[in-house]
């Protein structure tokens, strides 16, 4: 308790110049960066608030050409190319992701505003992850259950948000090529650099032209790359709000779709759980990267005779949890990705206040520049209250108690999302049963946000439908003998 | 001591439900928590600082069969000065010895600051009787070491005799508590040979009821010894303890941490786990011979701005 007993750790910056951040971006169709027809934008560094570089967007002409020339690679290279050539550019990309690895996580810290010790140590890794297994699919494909000899289905369409750039980008491409299609795919607004680099690697990796096209731009240009007629398959991640519209817009259509969508993830503690790790299960599932992950455990229902301590331990954890410059290296909370955002879960917090829930927040030092948002625990939270309901993609955990079993997976249900759940708890039966009643994608057991190429993710309801990752995330971009 | 925690000792079946009782430690968890906190970068000022704190509580051993009164008349002289071309380098927290040396050690540190440290009750195995190991005890008191590290009976721990190595704590601090000096005890657990993480926290719990001021990892006789995860075991039950009770209780790791990056990340972990104020050498202790070189050669890079040889330090 002393004073002078300090172990502040010093400031620990990862080198910016190691992004090698350029100016300008240009988008990437056919094989080679040109400038768009759309109105230029600018991404800034969230941490700072200034102005990173100027990307050019796409115009819907672009928007054509990049579909007709994945349509031309499609039909003349990527699907005739027999499955072991393709596994071939696949890994390539792999390796050159890893090569180039710590320059990706740098500029995606700085586009997004992550702390580097996650772009460094679980986004760009796993990226990578992400191709190299399915690089090792392409020339398996008859081994899928999908019938002897899937075929690919052609162009994909495909939008990705601003929460995991580079990741969720290789969620998409990476299937996508090793089963066969070309790709058309539309980064974020706010975090377009890495799916730009990402381009340059396509071409260091001699990748034919035109079987991967990026064309950044805002929603509009999303919106004309889902509707595009020469598209045949649209894969989208995002909020549920526009996975909802661009569903009415394919409806009655023969282009196919797969949603991941948002979600209010239960993470639930029971009374003979390992404290200790639960806690950092807690923690990590809801301040892992500022809270923007759409299967975040962003409602804590703790079993009511352990709340107290649950809730000591965690104040006490989140105390020691340090936000700042995404750049340090002991940065564990990083910057909220946009004004918007912040302003956002702004308003749900004080809804929270308003609403008669108990508000707590680190008393951490925030940083007086860029957008920032201390972490946050909401106690007494009634399942009414819009903090227990609504998607907050922040760092703010709502935390509800339940007293029996049923009670818990009532209360974790009762939500219109089902992406993901956590439960904790040292007895194996339990965990069985609670399983099979969480209708969710993904149940977590005495771990949280653990991701794995080989392990399918998606939703249940308003969270989407169709998988990512394993081997049913392949049926998602292949025509199986027995569709028409 | 709080109702809860006075009860569980009262008698062998309440204490086997309370230990049992303690919730569980997840392996993953643990394991992936102590990897994700090894990753902090201490630079600069942090790591002037960890330098020297980490030297401040450094117990200097030598627990060999060629131990002579030579020899460790010498490590006392390293203990006092580690680097005598740098006198403004801290001393170590303590020398540490068999209980036959510790007259030995007592003589040549009077006055330094230096405190003597010896092992007792049979150590490393604590395969004996009681009376032997207390014998032991007692030989490393009377020598006037003011601290010692009991071995606890890990095959007694191991067949679930709870109340036996209970018993055998208590005497051994009856025995420190009847000392002349003020002594410290030290319990090691020997962390590798009680295999999970569940038996560390209820061996860490049972040694702080017992009445044990420092829970210690290992002989640095078995492999493993210390690991960050059984440090962060440890640290979270010294934390828990005070908080139930108020007294702050120490934590030693001993074996295997031989450069200055893992005692830095001791550090880290003792901070994070525990909490700033465990960073002190009454409450935290590295046990370690090649440890303090590492640290002296880093310190003389630190100030130097470039490294220098071992040639400089003593033996």
């Amino acid at each position: 308790m002393k004073g002078e007993t300090v172990f502040d750790y010093a400031p620990a910056p990862e080198n910016p110049d190691i992004a090698r951040v350029k100016q300008h971006y240009q988008p990437f169709i056919n094989g080679e960066f040109t400038d768009g027809g759309g109105e230029p934008l600018k991404t800034l560094n969230p941490a700072t608030g200034e102005v990173l570089a100027e990307v050019s967007t796409v115009s819907s002409s672009d928007v054509d050409n990049a579909v007709s020339a994945a349509r031309e690679a499609f039909e003349r290279v990527w699907s005739p190319m027999p499955g072991t050539e393709r596994a071939k550019y696949v890994f390539r990309l792999a390796r050159l992701i890893q090569e180039r690895a710590r320059e990706l996580a740098v500029l995606e810290s700085l586009d997004n505003g992550k702390p580097i010790k996650e772009s460094r140590d679980t986004d760009i890794p796993t990226a990578a992850a992400h191709f190299f297994y399915h690089a090792g699919w392409a020339d398996k494909l008859g081994y899928a259950g999908l019938g002897r000899d899937p075929k690919p289905l052609g162009v994909a369409g495909q939008v990705i948000p601003w929460n995991f750039p580079l990741l969720m980008l290789a969620w998409k491409i990476a299937p996508a090529l090793a089963t066969g299609n070309t790709v058309v795919l539309k980064p974020a607004e706010t975090t377009p650099l890495t799916a730009l680099v990402f381009a340059e690697i396509c071409q260091q990796a001699e990748l034919p032209p035109g079987v991967v096209n990026i064309v950044p731009g805002g929603g509009d240009v999303g919106q004309t790359l889902v509707s595009h007629p020469g598209v045949d398959k649209v894969a989208f991640t995002g909020s549920t709000e526009v996975g909802k519209q661009i569903q009415r817009q394919l409806a009655g259509s023969r282009t196919r779709l797969t949603l991941e969508l948002g979600g209010k993830a239960a993470n639930i503690v029971f009374d003979d759980a390992a404290i200790d790790q639960a806690i950092e299960g807690i923690v990590n599932g809801i301040f892992f990267n500022q809270g923007h992950v759409c299967c975040a455990g962003s409602r804590l229902l703790v079993r009511e005779s352990v709340v107290d301590e649950v809730l000591t331990k965690l104040r006490a954890r989140v105390e020691t949890l340090r936000i700042g410059d995404p750049l340090d290296k002991n940065t564990d909370i990083g910057a909220i990705n946009s004004a918007e955002q912040l302003a956002k879960i702004r308003e749900l917090v004080a809804s929270g206040e308003g609403e008669g829930a108990s508000r707590w927040t680190s008393p951490c030092p925030v940083p007086e520049r860029g957008f920032f948002f201390a972490p946050t625990v909401f106690s007494d939270v009634e399942s009414s209250m819009r903090i227990a309901r609504e998607e907050i993609f922040g760092p703010v955990l709502s935390v509800q108690t339940f007293r029996t079993l049923d009670e818990a997976v009532t209360m974790a249900n009762t939500t219109p999302y089902g992406l993901s759940a956590g439960v904790w708890t040292e007895k194996g039966s339990r965990i069985l049963w609670l399983t099979s009643r969480l209708r969710a994608g993904v149940v977590w057991a005495n771990t949280f946000n653990r991701f794995d190429p080989a392990a399918p993710f998606g939703g249940y309801k308003e969270s989407g439908f169709g998988r990512e990752g394993g081997r049913s995330g392949l049926a998602a971009y292949l025509q199986g003998d027995d569709d028409d | 001591m709080p109702v809860v925690l006075a009860d569980a000792t009262r008698d062998e079946s309440s204490l086997r439900r309370f230990l049992r009782g303690l919730p569980g430690v997840d392996q993953v968890g643990v394991e992936q928590r102590a990897a994700g906190l090894a990753t902090r970068s201490v630079k600069q000022d942090a790591k002037r600082w960890a330098i020297d704190t980490a030297i401040g509580m450094v117990d200097l051993t030598t627990l060999e069969g060629a131990d002579t009164a030579g020899s460790v008349r010498a490590l006392c002289a390293k203990a006092v000065r580690p680097d005598p071309q740098r006198p403004d380098t801290p001393h170590v927290a303590a020398v540490c010895v068999y209980p036959d040396l510790a007259a030995t050690a007592v003589e040549a540190l009077a006055g330094t600051g230096v405190a003597v440290a010896s092992v007792a009750t049979a150590f490393p195995s604590g395969r004996s009787s009681r009376s032997v190991k207390l014998a032991d005890t007692a030989l490393a008191v009377d020598s006037g070491a003011t601290e010692v590290d009991m071995v606890i009976d890990r095959g007694a721990f191991l067949e679930g005799r709870y109340g036996d190595v209970y018993d055998e704590i208590v005497a051994v601090k009856a025995l420190c508590a009847a000392a002349q000096n003020t002594v410290h005890l030290k319990v090691i657990l020997e962390t590798g040979e009680l295999a999970t993480y569940d038996n560390v926290r209820r061996a860490s719990w049972l040694a702080l009821l017992a009445g044990g001021d420092v829970i210690k990892t290992s002989t640095g006789k078995i492999s493993p010894a210390a690991t960050l995860p059984v440090a962060h075991v440890m640290l979270q039950a010294v934390r828990d303890f005070h908080e139930a009770t108020g007294e702050p209780r120490g934590v030693k790791v001993a074996g295997g941490i031989r450069t200055t990056k893992d005692a830095i990340r001791y550090l880290v972990a003792v901070k994070e786990v525990a909490g700033e104020r465990w960073l002190t050498p009454s409450l935290f202790r590295f046990g370690a011979s090649s440890l303090l070189n590492d640290l002296l050669l880093q310190r003389r890079a630190k100030q130097d701005g470039h490294y220098s040889s071992p040639v400089y330090l003593p033996e």
